[in-house]
């Protein structure tokens, strides 16, 4: 690893003014409206927003699947705003690793070719012992044999994130990962990790609109219109697995609370 | 990323969808083993065809009376008489030929007790079996003696036999038949003489040359003696078959009276001028068949681009996903391509079994004695045209994947 890689001021993280503008003929779409921020190596992040907001735009960027219309993007030292096609498959393949909502993983494929298959487009050695390593860390050496339809839904995201580690990226991204996944689940992946983040000093991005989710990370990014509206640490992020996620009853009763209870006049109105 | 593991990928994927991938690949198989079964199986004929005319020697020249191509009239056609062979056989006119057989053939009606049928019978000299390595079972052929006294026997082959007299194992020797009502004494059966193209030699019916020539027909020439239908010439060893062929023509063209050469009256071929058109002519209609056999190769190849644009579509998921863990448009492209080839690799491969089956089942039951001959560059050409399909076909439906875009082929459901 080079120097950049140990220097913890400089951030893994850095983007400049970005924005991003779709063409649909006679409509300009702007998507994202000038967004700069930085992400420090071994940060675990959350980005939030309603649909619409931009921050699936955002993170596609981020995950160099797609580039911006201007601005500047540096990731780990490498500017990254204005590579090409093949540049930019490298880029993924080595520095990125993603975790998405519906697992992504290939049909009947073994867990452990499934995490070989970044180790695959890499041309590295060893591929096998590295992915037997990789789901040692997520808890699955019992299951390298295992095809996607004998795992839980739980395992199945697992696997995903040893093929996301395994490349020893610089960040992970993760989009909505426990979206399609029970509480239970939810929580063995998000206590995954934390861990990963915690004894390996995996950078880790979240793309989510669940608070909960975001409640367990270190800082909330929130965009709204193409912009970033706050960024702010989270005061007590919580340990996955040690609280327990309020009833859907007490969820509401604190939508009704905060919508009603602060001004009684506004709701006369 | 190698070949190798693309290999590893087109075959798992194929493997997924067994029955899917042998649907596609039937066109192809059926294709192949077409066109190869075709061209193995005109191999074989050609061949077949070959060692026939081979028996037959190249050292024997066939001269047969013949209208020019044309600008003269057929009737004026002065026919080959027996005063030709006497010359011919003098060895002075044509110093290249050794010996000459005689044929006349005529069109008789051949009657045993109640069984009648229309036969050629022909006429030849006492030579002939000599000349043709042709005898009877048992005893001799027709002697010099037996021609000129003009007696009225016979020699049969063995389909007339068993035409005549019911089977063909029956011994008719020493029995009376009717030709054009007079009767000749069956003096023996010839032996059974594998066929050559055209004409089956076990039908014949065969007398001495002037018994045909003067009870049978009416080849009385003013002058000349009588006609003959074919002389056979046999040449000298070691004999150039052209300088024959010319010496023959240049006396015959002095007899007839004709000084152009393009007019001549007459034709001089052997037996390998004529094994050469007729191989010729089956080569043609082989390719001709072959050509049409493979549009059927140009349907699979179609079958091979439908099913592979299918797998594309159902795939981009797969696709979006390698391409946001690191594979390049290009790593993409050639997965596509390997199985795209693959497929249309083993469709070749299942063609050529089923050529195998085919060529060895048609050369044993439909073609006695034709071999079919499945050479290694039929192989070849069989692997090559299927790459090709794989390739030209594959193209298309890989390049589609190649160029999706990771986001979209991730967010495709």
């Amino acid at each position: 690893m080079n120097d950049l890689h140990t220097n913890n001021h400089v951030p893994v993280i850095d983007i400049l003014g970005i924005t991003k503008t779709y063409d649909m003929g006679k409509l300009k779409l702007d998507v994202l409206k000038g967004i700069s921020l930085q992400i420090q190596r071994g940060e675990i992040v959350s980005i939030m927003g309603p649909s619409g907001s931009g921050k699936s735009t955002l993170m596609n960027i981020l995950g160099a699947l797609d580039q911006p219309t201007t601005g500047a993007y540096n990731l780990d030292g490498e500017d990254i705003a204005k590579l090409s096609q093949v540049e930019l498959a490298r880029i993924r393949n080595r520095k990125i690793g993603f975790v998405f909502q519906s697992f992504n993983l290939l049909k009947r494929t073994s867990a452990q070719r499934q995490v070989e298959l970044p180790l695959i487009y890499a041309g590295s050695r060893d591929r096998a012992k590295k992915a037997r390593a990789a789901l040692e860390a997520v808890g699955l050496e019992d299951r390298l044999d295992h095809l996607p339809s004998e795992l839980s839904g739980g395992q199945q995201q697992r696997v995903a994130i040893a093929r996301a580690i395994v490349g020893d990226p610089s960040i992970i991204l993760a989009d909505e990962p426990t979206g399609n996944l029970d509480s239970k689940s939810g929580t063995e992946v998000m206590q995954i990790f934390q861990r990963l983040n915690r004894e390996q000093g995996i950078t880790t991005v979240f793309v989510t609109h669940d608070p909960w989710i975001a409640r367990h990370t270190q800082r909330v990014i929130m965009i709204r219109d193409g912009q970033i509206v706050a960024d702010q640490p989270v005061a007590e992020p919580l340990v996955a697995g040690e609280a327990e996620r309020p009833s859907e009853a007490e969820e509401l009763q604190g939508i009704f609370e905060a919508a009603y209870a602060p001004s009684e006049a506004g709701a006369a109105d | 990323m190698n070949v190798f593991e693309n290999l590893r990928i087109a075959l798992d994927n194929l493997l997924l969808n067994r029955l899917r991938a042998l649907l596609t690949i039937l066109g192809i198989v059926i294709g192949v083993a077409a066109v190869t079964s075709l061209i193995s199986l005109g191999r074989g004929v050609e061949s077949y065809v070959a060692s026939q005319f081979e028996g037959l020697g190249a050292d024997i020249l066939t001269i047969r009376a013949s209208p020019p191509r044309r600008g003269f009239n057929r009737l004026a056609i002065k026919p080959l008489t027996t005063e030709n062979v006497t010359a011919l056989a003098s060895g002075v006119v044509a110093p290249s030929v050794r010996a000459v057989t005689a044929e006349y053939q005529v069109q008789a009606t051949v009657v045993y007790g109640y069984d009648s049928l229309s036969s050629s019978i022909r006429g030849v000299s006492a030579n002939y079996a000599a000349a043709n390595d042709w005898y009877p079972l048992e005893g001799g052929f027709f002697t010099e003696q037996d021609n000129t006294a003009q007696a009225q026997i016979a020699l049969l082959g063995s389909s007339t036999v068993e035409d005549l007299f019911g089977s063909a194992s029956y011994d008719p020797t020493g029995l009376t038949i009717l030709i054009n009502n007079l009767p000749f004494t069956v003096v023996g059966v010839m032996e059974e003489k594998s066929s050559t193209f055209g004409q089956d030699p076990n039908s014949a019916i065969l007398v001495p040359l002037l018994t045909a020539q003067s009870k049978l027909g009416n080849a009385r020439v003013a002058g000349a003696g009588y006609s003959v239908s074919t002389i056979q010439a046999q040449l000298v060893e070691d004999a150039d078959v052209d300088r024959a062929t010319d010496e023959i023509e240049a006396y015959l063209l002095a007899e007839h009276g004709i000084t152009d050469s393009t007019q001549a009256d007459f034709s001089i071929s052997n037996p390998e001028t004529i094994s050469e058109a007729r191989t010729e002519v089956f080569t043609t209609l082989t390719l001709f068949l072959s050509a049409i056999a493979a549009i059927s190769l140009l349907v699979g190849g179609i079958g091979v681009m439908n099913i592979m644009l299918v797998s594309v579509s159902e795939r981009t998921r797969e696709i979006g996903l390698r391409k946001a863990v690191g594979a390049r448009s290009r790593d993409i492209l050639s997965q596509f391509m390997i199985e795209a080839i693959m497929l249309s690799l083993l469709g070749g491969a299942g063609g050529v079994l089923l050529a195998l089956g085919i060529t060895t089942i048609a050369g044993q039951a439909l073609l006695s004695g034709v071999t079919p001959s499945l050479s290694p560059d039929v192989l070849l050409l069989a692997t090559g045209v299927c790459s090709a399909i794989g390739i030209l076909f594959g193209l298309y439906p890989a390049n589609r994947a190649a160029r999706m875009q990771p986001i979209q082929a991730l967010r495709f459901e």
